[in-house]
Formats: C-alpha cells, structure tokens, sequence
C-alpha cells in the first residue's frame, strides 16, 4: 500500500520552505488559477467539481459539487472555509494549512470564482495559533502579489480573505454554530430550516462552508479535470483523503491515499504495524463522534459506503488504534467527557445527558459502579438517541448529542464484560 | 475609555475587515486578553462602545468560548490534552506531572502569577499523543520526565516569546507530522500570537 500525493505533494518535494510564495509558484502554484479566471468560465469550473465527484472532508461527506450548485444568487455572497478542525483524532487540516497555505488560498480564489464571490473567511480554531500565522502570512504574501484585493491577476475580478481566529470551542466545527461564531455571537449550531447555508449563511446571505482538504483538492482537481479524479479511489469516495492515523502505531501520522484499502493494511505497511507487537483491540474509523469498530473488522475497506455499512461512519478521517492493554472504559470516558465539556447547552437531551453519561462512566471508572449502571448508561443513551440506532435518531439540533451515544454503545455491543469487570461485585453500604 | 491608543487602533482595523461590526467581537476578546490576560470589566466596556452592542451581550459571547478567561492567568498558560488519543497515550501522567510541579489544580494560578494550568480538550496533535501547549505554542511527544525539563527551563528562563519550534526541538518527542519548516516565530502574550493580536514575537 502506498500514498497518491496530490495535497501533500509540495511539502514532501521542498521539505523546508513549501509554505513560501515563491516556493509556491516555482512547483506550478497559482498558475491555475490564473488560467482559469482568464480563460475558464465559472459553470466550467462547477462541472469539473461535480464530475470529480469529492465529498466534504470535514466529517459529514456531503458532495461539493452539490453544495456549490445550491448556491443561491445574490448580490451579497460568501466563502467560508471551516479550519476549526477539532474533532479528536484529527490534525490533516493542520498539516496543509501550516505547509501549503497558498494551496488553499489558491483553491479559494477559484471557488470564488466558480461562485461569483468576493469576500470570504478562514475560520480556524483559536488553539491552532502557528497555522492561523502561516495562513496569515500567506494571504499578506499573495495581496502584495495582486492575487487577493482588487483585479486579481489583471482580471475584473476582487477578492478579500480574513483569516478569524475562534476560542476554543469545537461545536464551532458545525457550519451554522460556526457562522454564528463568525458573526460575534455565542457558538451555537442554528435550528433548521434553513437547512443549508447555501440558502441562508453568514448574516443570512448565501454562503459556501467548506472545509479546507476540500478546498485544497480544487487546484488540483481544476488543473487534472474532474473525470480524472473521479478515476482515482474507488465510486462513492473519489480522489485522496489524507487520514491521520493515532494511538497505538509505530508510526503515527497524516497518510494521503486513496481510499478502498482496508484499515488493517494501512496500519500494518504505512503505520507499520502496532506498537510492542500487540494486537488490536478496538478502533475508531473516522474520528471521536464514530462508533467504535473492533480488532476483527480491521478489513474492513476504508470507503465511506463501507464503513456506514458496518454502522460507524469514516467521518474526519482520524483512525485511533487501541491495543489490547487499553482501558477501554477510560477511553470511553474521554470521549464522553470531551462531549461533555463541549456541549453548547441548547437542547436538554444532550446538555444534560452528556453531563449524566460522564458522571455514571466516572463512577464506574473508579471502581465505585453499581451493577444498574450499565442499564442506566443505556437508557441515558436512549434519552439522547432513541433506539440507538445507527445513523443515530435525534433529539437535539445538531448530532453533538448523539456522538457522545457512539462509545458507549460500541463498548456495550463488543466489550460489555469489561464494563461488568469494572463493577465491584459487593458494594458496602 | 482605558485602551491605549495603539490598542484602539488596532480595534478599529480589526473591525474594518468585517461586513459586519459585531463579526469582530471573537478577535476583539483575544485583544483584551492579550492586555489583561482575561476579560476584564474595563475591556467590556470598550468593546461594547466599540461595536455597539451592550455589554452583557458581549459577556454573554465571553463566557461561551473557553479561550476566554474570566480571571486573570498567569505569564505562562500550560494546557494539556485529555482527548482520546492523548488519553491512551498516558496523558494522565503528564498532567500529573505538571501538577506535582505547579501545585495546582485545574484552571489554578499560581501566587507568583508564573504559571495556570488547564486541562484541554484535543489540540490536534494526537499524531504526537501526549501533547501540551504553553500559551497556545503545541509541543508533541511529552514524557513526565521532559514535562519536568520544560518547567525547570521556563522557571530559570522565563523567556519573553515562547516558540512552538523551540520548545519541541528541546523537550518534545513524536511528532503528529514532520514539520519541516523551521519558525522562530510564537507568542509574547497567555493568548494566541497572531498578526491580528499584535502577540507575534521572534526568538533568536
């Protein structure tokens, strides 16, 4: 198994300085662009998007080329790339904004494009303070260039780029809670209708929300055409996806590949095998919010259709390896307490239950459980997501609340005996 | 009004980015912090003048985002990541650390104002699980024992600007990625360094 370097190309070939504007345009950067706004017309650029057939690579999949078809017209319009990436597992975005900047800024000028827009937003997460400088730096690089402001490149067209630093709240990776945020207010996910913010985004104007190794892919995909990217990975997940790979590997990291090969491969040559040679016990396939798959499904193919088909989904692409000495209870309990802590405290379901859930798992954790906790756990879950089912059913207005259901379920499914191992058999009064 | 005029300045070409007014009130908070080390009352009230929205509105957005702290922090802010990949990486033996060290609970100053210490939700470096952030600068590959040789060189230092680079090339480990590029370039403030915030600083 090897990586196909689209994304990752540049900062494998000038180790050094990928993130420089110079550097950028001596290996092909913004040449692209600069074709495509002379020569291309924005309902070309779409097709390219909509034959390449990407999907979003923030979590929730959602194909671009659709997203941007929904863009209603406008006077007022805008792009917002989402790099509030803090789904845990995951730092891929990272890697590209802190290497490749111009990469992304050269995708959003030509999305832009495509969309007749000219004001757009890079929202990254306040803890991600290196990149967001890198980023700023680049976009300061490419104004003094005449490729952001007014007439880019010598064209009629203008586009400004705010880099916007959030504070610390991962709900903000939702795109109406992230929207809000940008607007000065409180990070909380929006009720729907409106569903997309395509319809009704940023001050309520029409707005494209995309993440940013989708909007990196756009050079690429606009420079090689969509039906070649369509060729590469297998049909439902076209292109490369970096995923980052954690836990228990020898070597952990970002890979960039083509997806279709199965998760116990792509640990055993690019990950190179478990750490001390044990063996895996438990998995997370695409970030915190997955349910958890076990040591047997590692063949499991690493496609979206294929991980949904096993009821967990490939979300953000974070693959967190757990070996067989892993206290799966205390893991469950990160999680769920991440959950916890970042619940935006709208809807009782999840502001409530997440609080519960962490409680009972602390108990149970510490060796103080009570045999009715493992019911108790379950019927919580039920409150927030009821049947249990997968997709999860809801409750709340954005599934924060459900994701906090995934590791409990898939430790009662799989390793419900560890839990009851964890319960003392006589409890003193 | 109790922002210099150089803060103010840098207010207002803040705001100026946005379509609209109130967009800039995030940014704004980091820029009060950056003066106080948390939102004071003071900053409130310039930053509701400042945007036109009431004060309460903007506490209200303070007191949602955990950035934002409501006290005020010492000169060095160290967070470390309990998230899931850190967690199964022992995690728990580095944040036991830094406690035995500091003395401190979690979100506690210390007397000295040197150092606060927090426990944080994932950073995004599970690639170099367990991680820590001093001021938001990430360090990857931590041990307890390189955790001790950062606080003794912070303690004896107490350096002006703190540098990802720097204090990875020193103390950390594993890396979530190589990262290549060399930067001299952190935080001189308990907040994010970022152009916007003035909080850049350059180390030798």
């Amino acid at each position: 198994m090897k990586e196909t370097v689209l994304l990752t190309k540049r900062m494998r070939d000038f180790p050094s300085d990928s993130h420089l504007i110079d550097i950028y345009e001596k290996s092909n950067g913004y040449k692209v662009a600069k074709k495509t706004l002379s020569k291309s017309s924005p309902e070309e650029v779409l097709k390219e998007i909509q034959d390449s057939n990407i999907k979003g690579r923030g979590g929730a999949g959602f194909p671009t080329g659709t997203k941007w078809g929904m863009l209603v017209e406008d006077k007022e319009k805008y792009l917002v790339i989402n790099a509030d990436e803090s789904e845990p597992g995951t730092f891929k975005d990272r890697i590209l904004l802190e290497r490749d900047p111009h990469q992304l800024i050269e995708g959003m000028i030509i999305t832009c494009f495509a969309a007749n827009i000219d004001k757009a937003f890079i929202y990254i997460r306040g803890e991600y303070a290196k990149p967001a400088r890198r980023v700023q730096n680049a976009v300061e690089q490419a104004y003094s260039k005449g490729y952001l402001g007014k007439k880019i490149f010598g064209t009629n067209m203008n586009l400004d780029i705010v880099v916007h630093l959030g504070a610390g709240a991962y709900i903000c990776g939702e795109e109406t809670a992230l929207l809000n945020s940008l607007e000065g207010r409180r990070g909380e996910p929006r009720l729907k209708p409106p569903f997309y913010p395509a319809v009704k985004g940023l001050y309520m104007k029409p707005t494209l929300v995309n993440n940013v190794e989708t909007i990196s892919s756009v050079p690429w995909i606009v420079e090689n055409t969509g039906a070649e990217y369509n060729k590469l990975g297998v049909e439902g997940s076209t292109g490369t996806r970096i995923f980052s790979l954690s836990g228990h590997i020898n070597k952990p990291g970002n890979y960039e590949i083509e997806m279709g090969s199965s998760f116990g491969e792509f640990v055993e040559t690019l990950g190179e095998g478990v750490r001390n040679n044990k063996k895996i016990k438990a998995f997370i396939p695409g970030g915190a919010s997955a349910p958890w798959l076990t040591g047997e499904q590692l063949e499991i193919k690493m496609t979206i259709d294929d991980v949904a088909k096993n009821n967990s989904m490939l979300g953000s692409g974070a693959v967190v390896m757990m070996d067989e000495d892993t206290n799966l209870v205390n893991a469950a309990k990160s999680i769920v307490s991440f959950f916890a802590h970042e619940s935006c405290g709208q809807c009782t379901p999840c502001r409530e239950g997440t609080t519960w859930l962490e409680m009972i798992l602390d108990r149970v954790a510490s060796g103080r459980g009570r045999s009715s906790d493992l019911e108790l756990l379950l019927d919580v879950c039920d409150n927030i997501s009821p049947g249990l089912s997968w997709p999860p059913k809801m409750t709340t207005i954005c599934p924060l609340g459900p994701s906090a259901v995934s590791p409990i379920t898939s430790l009662m499914k799989n390793f419900r005996d560890e839990v009851e191992n964890m319960i003392p058999t006589k409890v003193l009064l | 009004m109790s922002w210099d005029k150089k803060l103010i300045n840098q207010a207002n070409k803040i705001i100026k980015q946005y379509p609209q007014k109130r967009s800039a009130l995030g940014p704004l908070l980091h820029l009060a912090q950056s003066k106080d080390g948390y939102i004071s009352d003071d900053s409130i009230e310039v930053i509701s003048e400042l945007i036109g929205i009431t004060e309460v509105q903007v506490k209200s957005v303070s007191t949602f985002y955990s950035m934002y702290k409501q006290e005020p922090t010492g000169k060095y802010l160290i967070s470390v990541c309990k998230s899931i990949s850190c967690e199964i990486s022992n995690s728990s033996d580095v944040i036991k650390k830094v406690q035995e060290i500091t003395g401190l609970n979690n979100n506690e100053t210390d007397e000295e104002g040197i150092f606060t210490f927090e426990k944080v939700e994932c950073i995004g470096a599970c690639g170099g699980a367990p991680a820590i952030q001093i001021n938001y600068e990430t360090v990857e590959g931590m041990t307890p024992e390189s955790t001790e040789s950062l606080f003794n060189w912070l303690k004896e230092n107490q350096p002006k600007v703190i540098v990802a680079d720097i204090l990875q090339e020193k103390f950390g480990g594993t890396r979530s990625f190589e990262w290549g590029i060399k930067d001299n370039s952190g935080t001189i403030a308990s907040v994010p360094g970022f152009q916007n915030f003035n909080t850049v600083g350059e180390s030798k």
